[in-house]
């Protein structure tokens, strides 16, 4: 049986007047994968990622996320996915539970829904004592940690993580790691970036973008196989550097 | 004489609420010519370290020197002899790539030509541009520009703090390719990263956790600190094994790491066969195991639980 698509992306292409920003990708997504998307800074990744969100039109091809075309219903997109930035996420002037409270009235639950979320979440995350405290007085690694769990807390179809875990101890980076792999494992889909790639191996199957297009696509081991590499890294390297762009 | 010595320096910073301990008494030195890597997670105090030694911060107590000088009573000849990135992108945004080298050149009262051969294999990268002021430049060529801007003057002892944070694989690697050559131009050279990767990229490094120096050594002298055996094992459901293990008694640690868990027992004796038993009764399909060396993750990791 085939396996239920969160996301396919058909000859999916976004120009910026005569530059090609993202051309042509196809690929599929399946529910509760894993799914990293690697390129080099300049590739493309985050105009992809945007459109996919439902945040900018693409020039031509076709695509859907959770089921929603992101043409013409990206607004139903916007509710149906969850979204983590290292570089924006979290309200630091605002506490622990006003944050899970705001992004929760966001997403549209209910306050009897936010409230048992709110104390299911401080549980998990051995927050119950810090519910009153700013965001900025957390320490970076229970930041992200607390910034995936609020992303995903109107259980999303999926979560896009566009490189979520920077700057972080090895030991915080591996727990934030199992807060993604139980999320997969109820069947939300992650479909994330990083420059990480020990991370990329733990993904089921990872894309590398070059300069704009998809270049490979697999399961970390067979693409090791592919390419003749002992790790993604050299996978990334050989790819990567046939990129005729530069630049961010 | 050291390019760099510092003796139980301690910086705390008070906040309306409490007091941060950024470092807790950190010593150790770095020998002329050496690329010395000080390698730990954001907020472990490298920054700190990196402004004391660079003359712009001042200590609560201990000692430091960079090139024989004292970072307090000698900071203006540091200062000459010095370069220092900043981990925030700190050159002028509204000068061209070429004024911004030229004012760095001009305040050390030097000349782009008299250097020229230093930053020449990378300027030459951002040649091209200029005419482009530095604020429109990506985050690779800013990082090559401000490299050369920290250069200009030949400075002794190169400071550069996180570099290679949210910089690719591919421009982490040219980045580190680039700090190689001026090594063989004698330049000693402070870099910190929290990528653990980078380590083995060093002469010598020190891990720091929290203000404190875990370990100071070269990666292999770290690597021999770690005494256990270490075991790298798969199977086909990944996160069910790594809670098996994990409930396990015996088991000290289990660690995903790319496509293996690392596992580290209490105690040494007939770990793999445990292993095996413990693949058997949960019923894993594929399941494989192998002895393995630890890298400086795995060191760092278990250096931060002692």
């Amino acid at each position: 049986m085939e396996k239920e698509k969160v996301i396919t992306a058909h000859q999916l292409t976004k120009k910026f007047g005569a530059f090609t920003a993202v051309d042509n990708i196809t690929f599929d997504v399946e529910k509760g994968e894993i799914f990293g998307f690697l390129g080099a800074n300049g590739a493309g990744k985050t105009t992809a990622m945007r459109m996919l969100c439902g945040l900018l039109l693409p020039t031509s091809g076709q695509a859907t996320v959770a089921g929603f075309d992101v043409y013409k219903q990206n607004e139903q997109i916007k509710q149906n996915i969850g979204y983590m930035s290292q570089k924006f996420s979290l309200y630091e002037d605002l506490t622990v539970s006003e944050n899970i409270r705001f992004y929760g009235g966001i997403y549209g639950l209910r306050d009897e829904q936010i409230k048992i979320k709110t104390a299911q979440l401080l549980k998990q995350l051995h927050l119950e004592d810090q519910e009153k405290t700013l965001v900025r007085d957390l320490p970076l690694g229970w930041k992200q940690k607390l910034a995936f769990s609020i992303a995903i807390v109107h259980d999303p179809a999926i979560v896009f993580l566009d490189e979520p875990t920077g700057g972080v101890d090895p030991i915080t980076r591996r727990e934030f790691w199992s807060l993604i792999y139980e999320a997969s494992a109820r069947g939300i889909t992650i479909f994330v970036t990083t420059h990480y790639m020990d991370e990329a191996e733990y993904c089921n199957r990872v894309s590398i973008m070059v300069d704009g297009r998809i270049d490979a696509l697999d399961a970390p081991a067979n693409l090791m196989k592919t390419y003749s590499a002992t790790s993604m890294d050299e996978v990334f390297l050989q790819l990567a550097r046939k990129a005729v762009r530069t630049g961010d | 004489m050291k390019a760099v010595v510092v003796e139980n320096v301690i910086k705390t910073y008070k906040t309306k609420k409490d007091v941060v301990e950024a470092l807790k008494g950190v010593s150790f030195s770095v020998d002329k010519g050496e690329i010395f890597g000080i390698i730990g997670p954001d907020g472990a105090g490298k920054t700190s370290l990196f402004r004391i030694l660079t003359t712009v911060l001042l200590a609560d107590s201990g000692s430091a020197s960079v090139d024989g000088f004292d970072v307090v009573k000698d900071y203006k000849q540091i200062r000459h002899r010095i370069g220092y990135m900043p981990g925030k992108f700190s050159l002028y945004q509204d000068l061209s790539v070429q004024e911004n080298l030229e004012f760095f050149a001009t305040i050390f009262d030097t000349t782009i030509a008299e250097n020229y051969d230093l930053v020449k294999e990378i300027y030459q990268q951002i040649e091209p541009f200029k005419d482009r002021k530095a604020g429109q430049l990506s985050g690779g060529m800013k990082q090559k520009l401000a490299l050369c801007c920290a250069l200009i003057h030949k400075p002794s002892v190169l400071f550069l703090d996180e570099p290679t944070t949210g910089v690719d694989a591919v421009s982490r690697k040219e980045f580190w390719e680039m700090l190689h050559k001026l090594k063989l131009q004698g330049i000693t050279i402070l870099v910190s990263t929290a990528y653990m990767d980078e380590a083995g990229l060093c002469d010598r490094v020190a891990l720091i956790q929290k203000g404190q120096l875990l370990s100071v050594d070269t990666t292999k002298g770290v690597i021999s600190q770690f005494k256990k055996p270490l075991w790298a094992v798969k199977a086909s459901e990944m996160f069910r094994l790594m809670n098996a293990i994990k409930d396990d008694p015996l088991v000290e640690s289990c660690y995903p790491f790319g496509q293996y868990h690392h596992v580290v027992f209490k105690t040494g004796s007939d770990n793999k066969t445990h292993l095996e038993q413990l693949a058997k009764q949960g019923n894993f399909k594929d399941f494989e195991v192998q002895a393995i060396e630890p890298d400086i993750e795995d060191c760092f990791m278990a250096l931060m639980k002692e």
